[in-house]
């Protein structure tokens, strides 16, 4: 794990990447996004954040997603 | 026998499935285009075993609708097709694991084959089958490339002996099979990739998308004058017009049957739009008028479903839909109702609170002109000047808007945050494209033509009956008072609820003005979702919302009717 600072995926800026540290949020939400591809240990790229508090678009592994504003807010990511 | 094909969202179950069966179902390039199952069946040896399309998951602890559905089908199934993303195979077997724990016999079918080259992925498919100790078989579905093997492996499709495991262990033991089996040779972003990051970034995507939907719409418009302009119109006016004026003569030029089949003629010409007879406006409206702007429509929706433009809609307009009480991802059903409402409104499972379905449903079916309407609004409103059609169109848009937030203000409960996977762009293949053009056009054919043709007989019998002046004399205090309408207009409304498209030519020989066209159409498009809609949105949201719904689009029309009136 890389002892990077760490912040939220909300506070991340394009381009960054790092790795998921932690993910606050309860059990169905943190299993969710499990099966989507996002858990505690995988490398993730922030690809771009739309204004107004519009979604993140994030790449893990090779698969991009899209998430919430409010639910990029509970990703906590350690920078490289 | 029963086969599941089951794996996560937009794997390509739905394509297999065509293959497997012969059914044409629609698919396209977006987690969550399959919101219900479908049945086929196939030849297996000399058994036939019956297939089932199930919607995708990402695991089996459901979070939608579409989900929910997934894990009932599980209990029904004697065999699992296990359709797994080649080239995201990590996430993919997190399901497959948890497959393999109910102790169903399953198959692999490692799809998207082609695709893992090119991405620098290699697999072990030997090492892969010894771990999972199912057969395993890599194909592509567009092409049918290994669809044939995969049909030969389901005889030997087994239920290996799998221990319950915990959420931890199975991501740890998805992770000992990656490392196995999986090797990536690392490659650099290529400028397609960067290409398809633009279109989700706030200033490139939005020009993007305000390109590709104004694109979007000159296609359309351009097909369907062209359709209409050099074929339809000149096949009824040359060919169709002669032979009508002889059945006409035949008929004696007038009676109650000559009424029906061929409508009223005047000065020995037939107006095919006003005549409202079985023969020419029966055939000319959904023929000569709806059917080209389908055909144009759905070919440009077909090409954004299927390349993977929608789910990155879906992100830029998260923000306003918000405003709306919905999401992001409710721009994709509201994108299929400007074709028509039916699936629209069952595509808002992919929405994953009630709230957010019934909002959205509401929404389609009152401010979400379908094509057939649409059509006509060109039609007949067009050439009173473009300016009434943007007013059409522009009103539509404003109460989507108005309605939405107040919806977002009252209705209770809560509307979740966007959670999305965006699919790589793909170019899909012309005989896909055309072939679901196909399904469509053909589904509006043998759909909406019977109800047409039964429409016009039942307006015939009705107006020869004289309830419809009935009807216009107790209604027009409303239609003449408050929308500034002939009262004849009501008739309009009231067919509205057979057929939209043939409501609205309804008051074509009424000879309205510009304006009170512009408040015709828009209350005709708001006023009561059309039988189709009706039941659709009776089963999606049961009796009591329904009707709650039902409410908001009477009041809302006439309300908005009543200010255009005033304003016009």
């Amino acid at each position: 794990m890389p002892d990077g600072k760490q912040t939220t995926l909300r506070l991340m800026k394009a381009g960054q990447s790092g790795v998921v540290v932690e993910i606050h949020g309860g059990y169905g939400f943190v299993r969710r996004l499990s099966a989507m591809g996002i858990r505690p240990g995988k490398r993730i790229t922030k690809v771009s954040a739309m204004f107004m508090r519009g979604p993140v678009t994030v790449r893990v592994d090779r698969v991009q997603l899209a998430i919430g504003y409010g639910l990029a807010n509970r990703i906590i990511v350690a920078l490289d | 026998m029963k086969i599941l094909l089951m794996g996560n969202p937009n794997v390509g179950k739905s394509v297999i499935f065509s293959r497997l069966t012969g059914v044409r179902v629609i698919a396209s390039n977006y987690p969550g285009t399959t919101v219900s199952y479908t049945r086929g069946f196939m030849k297996l040896g000399e058994e036939v075993a019956e297939v089932i399309d199930v919607p995708g998951t990402y695991a089996l602890e459901p979070t939608s609708e579409a989900e929910e559905i997934a894990l009932q089908m599980l209990n029904t199934g004697d065999l699992v097709i296990n359709v797994v993303n080649a080239t995201n195979m990590e996430r993919n077997l997190y399901l497959t694991l948890q497959l393999l724990e109910r102790g169903i016999p399953m198959v692999i079918a490692l799809n998207m084959w082609d695709d893992t080259k090119h991405r620098g992925i290699n697999i072990d498919l030997d090492k892969l089958r010894g771990l999972l100790r199912i057969p395993v078989i890599p194909t592509v579905a567009l092409t049918g490339q290994g669809i044939k093997e995969l049909v030969e492996s389901i005889p030997r499709a087994i239920a290996p002996e799998t221990p319950k495991r915990s959420h931890d262990k199975r991501w740890a033991d998805v992770g000992k099979i990656i490392e196995q089996v999986q090797f990536i040779t690392h490659r650099h972003h290529t400028r397609f990739e960067r290409l398809t990051d633009a279109s989700v970034k706030p200033l490139s995507g939005g020009i993007m998308a305000v390109a590709v939907l104004a694109l979007g719409f000159l296609i359309i418009r351009f097909i369907g004058e062209s359709l209409i302009s050099y074929v339809f119109d000149p096949l009824f006016n040359t060919l169709w017009a002669p032979v009508l004026l002889r059945i006409s003569d035949f008929l004696g030029n007038g009676g109650f049957l000559h009424d029906i089949v061929i409508g009223r003629v005047t000065g020995g010409e037939i107006n095919f739009v006003e005549s409202f007879g079985l023969l020419s406006s029966g055939l000319y409206v959904p023929f000569g008028m709806v059917l080209p702007y389908i055909i144009s429509f759905y070919l440009v929706l077909g090409l954004l479903e299927d390349t993977g433009y929608l789910p990155r809609l879906a992100v830029l307009m998260d923000s306003a839909m918000h405003r709306l009480g919905l999401h992001g991802y409710a721009i994709i059903p509201t994108m299929l109702g400007l074709g028509c409402n039916v699936p629209a409104v069952m595509a808002t499972r992919i929405l994953e609170s009630k709230r957010e379905q019934f909002i959205a449903a509401t929404l389609i079916s009152i401010a979400v002109p379908c094509a057939a309407l649409q059509a006509m609004i060109f039609g007949l409103v067009g050439p009173h000047g473009w300016q009434y059609v943007a007013m059409v169109y522009g009103t539509l848009f404003l109460v989507w808007l108005i309605l939405g937030t107040i919806l977002n203000h009252t209705v209770k409960g809560f509307s979740p945050e966007l959670l999305i996977e965006i699919p790589p762009y793909r170019l899909p293949p012309w005989r896909t494209v055309l072939q679901k053009l196909w399904m469509r056009t053909y589904g509006f054919l043998v759909e909406a033509i019977p109800i047409f043709l039964g429409a016009i007989v039942v307006i015939n019998i009705l107006y020869i009956l004289g309830v419809f002046d009935a009807i216009a004399n107790f209604t027009a205090p409303v239609v003449t008072g408050l929308l500034g309408l002939p009262k004849e207009a009501v008739t309009a409304l009231v067919v509205g609820f057979l057929r939209k498209d043939v409501a609205l030519g309804m008051l074509a020989p009424l000879a309205l003005t510009g304006g009170q066209l512009v408040v015709g159409s828009v209350v005709l498009a708001m006023f009561f979702p059309c039988i189709a809609t009706f039941v659709i949105l009776f089963r999606q949201l049961g009796i009591l919302n329904m009707l709650k719904s039902v409410g908001v689009m009477v009041s809302a029309s006439l309300i908005t009717g009543g200010i255009l009136n005033l304003i016009l």
